[in-house]
């Protein structure tokens, strides 16, 4: 017999690089559950909320199968609902606003020239309590537990697991106002902050004073569900009771953030001082405070035919306040990016194209959200609300693509290649469209909404429908291509330079990856774009 | 790295301030919505004959009896700890620590003096959650009010053990606990006039 032996000394040292091995897995781990650090709990929100993203859009495409083929349903009645929620309530808080949360998180503190968050700890438990509340969602979704699901103890959990998501993002959003407010460089202004920062701001304000409503809701859905069900109907009555919170117009306080990160990665590759940059925030400004007034409001309908002049004028005021004026808003950003566009003529990079395409696609839909209480239209009821909807998650969700394809080299050094994230930003502008518009058209053409947990299939256009479905499957695909070439990027990418896009403000001072503290000195900052101070002759070109 | 001129000392930042007021803020809407959804219920309720002639909404049962004492006592209890939370303000920016204490020990006893008259009111009613609509609203929303002065309370502790552990010049944590017990002194009387005044 042959006995082979390995040395003792090769052995132990086999088994020191394992434990090793381990312990730096170990720790790293660890790190990464206890960090305070607001680029590692910005990080970590994006990517949660992007794996969840997949999901969310997969369960869209799902539906638009069930809507498609009404004679060979795919999925049980009792759950088309469930799973129409599970969409809207996905899209919404556990994809569109932690993404756009998270990139505040990350780039925000870096921007004003911080060098922390304030209260940290409370972002971070902020993040945990939104990624188990979002867990306990799924969960009680796949137990038969959304609204109008079957098992009482899934639906509390439901209830329940949505307000700790909802508090953990109202947690993290205190972190970001107080930081924005209180730690900006010696010289910034709050008119010199740069765009993302601003909107960032702004939405989080907007989370801030929004969130908490829709808490308290949960808070008595919950205990109305758990003792004794008598006052909100049981398990049937909460989707009435909280429809609001995942329709028009709330779902536009979500993508507040998405302006201003479309805005700033424009001007930065436009490498110009933007004459009117003040301009920006007020389109930001007014967007999100006629969108914060519109949120108190109740419908107001336009019934354009048939009224005496005086009703008409008094119709018309509250609409124009609540649905052209946030019009008003993103209107004047676009015509910013435009003017920036058009001085400057930037080449074109990943970044640039996925947040120009979902600001548009974003943009559209506020317009959209407006002609949905013209009553001769006729579009209440029917699915043009759901393509609403999908312009404006799926705009925010391109456009917080774009911002981590502009912003990732600052985060991890590296930069996603522009060839194969080109490709993808046109498709998902295409699949954004797609689902947005089929809908929005077969809404004009009478196809009734999701009514009482089912569709209703006596209308059904199948090829608009059809094409509703592709759309949401090619987003779905875009954010999974996406989420790989950007795993990819932070192993093996190429590695850029401090300043890879020439930039204008302080987070492009400082090294890629950024240290702990961010910057090794306090800055003084004499403008809004403080790196352009130092480019003279690029800035005035 | 690009190097732009080095900054002067930073200013003080009211961190810890403007941090409770966007909380405060938060909470307000918080329990702004739940009263709105009180009211919405109230409003739409049928009426009813009252103790006289006069109709009434026929929101909380006729056999249901609202203890006021209690309710008015905690009203007045929250009142003075708002107070006192002042006077440690007013201590502290004197540096007078005994005082400070005082304040701080005092808002401590308040707070539990406002968790026995909640549990006080809950007994005196004597109905159960399960009880119907009104009943249910009730426990739901004293109780989250119940859950906000938990949270004072511990507010009140860390604050007085940051001072006790020599913190004593950093007087913002003090004046963010006194502002955090007025945000919730506004909410409870919203809380009593909507739900105890006007039932």
């Amino acid at each position: 017999m042959t006995t082979i032996d390995n040395r003792p000394e090769a052995v132990s040292s086999a088994l020191a690089e394992a434990a090793d091995d381990a312990g730096r897995a170990i720790q790293g781990v660890a790190s990464w559950a206890t960090t305070a650090d607001h680029k590692r709990i910005g990080r970590a929100f994006m990517v949660a909320s992007l794996v969840m993203g997949a999901a969310a859009l997969l369960v869209g495409a799902l539906l638009g199968i069930e809507r498609l083929n009404p004679d060979d349903t795919v999925l049980q009645a009792d759950s088309i609902g469930q799973l129409f929620s599970l969409h809207r309530v996905g899209m919404l808080y556990l994809v569109a606003m932690p993404l756009l949360l998270g990139l505040g998180l990350a780039v925000a503190p870096l921007q004003i020239g911080s060098r922390s968050l304030s209260f940290s700890r409370t972002a971070a438990l902020g993040f945990w309590a939104w990624l188990m509340g979002s867990i306990l969602v799924i969960v009680a979704f796949i137990g038969n537990g959304g609204p109008g699901g079957g098992d009482a103890d899934m639906v509390d959990l439901f209830l329940m697991g949505l307000a700790l998501a909802l508090i953990g993002i109202v947690a993290a959003s205190v972190s970001l106002v107080t930081t924005i407010l209180t730690s900006r460089a010696p010289g910034m202004k709050l008119d010199r902050t740069p765009a993302l920062a601003w909107s960032a701001l702004v939405g989080g304000l907007a989370n801030v004073l929004v969130l908490p409503v829709v808490i308290g809701v949960l808070i008595l859905l919950s205990v109305d569900h758990q003792y004794g069900r008598l006052v909100f109907d049981g398990n049937a009555g909460i989707l009435n009771w909280m429809s609001w919170a995942i329709s028009q117009p709330a779902s536009f306080i979500a993508v507040i953030p998405a302006l201003g990160a479309a805005a700033d990665v424009v001007i930065t590759a436009s490498g110009r001082r933007h004459p009117l940059r003040g301009g920006v925030l007020v389109g930001i400004g007014v967007f999100a405070t006629a969108m914060l007034g519109a949120v108190t409001q109740v419908s107001h309908d336009l019934p354009w035919s048939g009224s005496s002049t005086g009703d008409k004028i008094a119709d018309v005021l509250p609409f124009a306040l609540f649905n052209l004026l946030p019009i008003l808003g993103a209107v004047i950003v676009l015509g910013m990016v435009a003017m920036a566009l058009k001085a400057g003529k930037p080449p074109l990079s990943a970044g640039l194209v996925f947040s120009l395409t979902g600001l548009v696609v974003i943009v559209g839909g506020v317009v959209a959200h407006a002609l949905a209480p013209i009553v001769d239209l006729q579009l209440a009821g029917t699915t043009y609300d759901e393509g609403v909807f999908t312009a404006v998650t799926s705009g925010g969700l391109l456009v917080g693509l774009g911002a981590i394809a502009h912003w990732g080299p600052k985060l991890w050094g590296r930069r996603i290649g522009d060839k194969q994230l080109l490709p993808l930003a046109l498709l998902g502008f295409i699949g954004a469209d797609l689902g947005a518009l089929a809908l929005a058209i077969a809404g004009f053409q009478g196809q009734p909404a999701m009514a009482g947990g089912g569709f209703d299939y006596d209308f059904s256009p199948q090829l608009l429908n059809g094409v509703a479905m592709a759309g949401s499957s090619l987003v779905a695909l875009v954010v999974v291509l996406f989420g790989l070439l950007a795993l990819r990027s932070f192993t093996s990418g190429e590695a850029v330079g401090d300043d890879p896009w020439d930039g204008q403000t302080l987070e492009w001072a400082t090294s890629s990856p950024p240290p702990a503290n961010n910057f090794s000195d306090l800055h003084t900052v004499s403008s809004a774009e403080p790196l352009l101070d130092l480019k003279p002759a690029r800035s005035d070109a | 790295m690009i190097a732009l001129p080095p900054a002067p000392a930073p200013a003080p930042r009211r961190q810890l301030l403007i941090g409770t007021s966007a909380v405060g803020a938060a909470l307000t809407m918080l329990f702004g919505g739940m009263l709105a959804v009180w009211w919405r219920f109230r409003e739409n309720s049928p009426l009813r004959a009252g103790d006289g002639e006069k109709l009434i909404k026929d929101w909380k049962p006729k056999g249901v009896k609202i203890p006021m004492i209690p309710v008015n006592v905690l009203l007045f209890t929250l009142i003075l700890a708002c107070l006192m939370a002042q006077y440690a303000v007013y201590a502290a920016k004197r540096a007078d620590r005994t005082n400070v204490t005082l304040g701080l020990g005092l808002t401590i006893l308040l707070g539990l003096a406002g968790l026995n008259a909640q549990a006080y009111i809950w007994g005196q009613t004597k109905v159960g959650i399960r009880d119907g609509r009104f009943e249910t609203m009730f426990y739901a929303l004293t109780g989250s009010f119940f859950v906000l002065l938990i949270v004072g309370l511990v507010f009140t502790v860390v604050t007085a053990f940051r001072h006790f552990g020599g913190r004593t010049a950093d007087h913002e944590v003090v004046t963010s606990h006194a502002l955090f017990w007025y945000i919730l002194t506004v909410i409870y009387i919203a809380v009593w006039f909507v739900v105890y005044v006007t039932k």
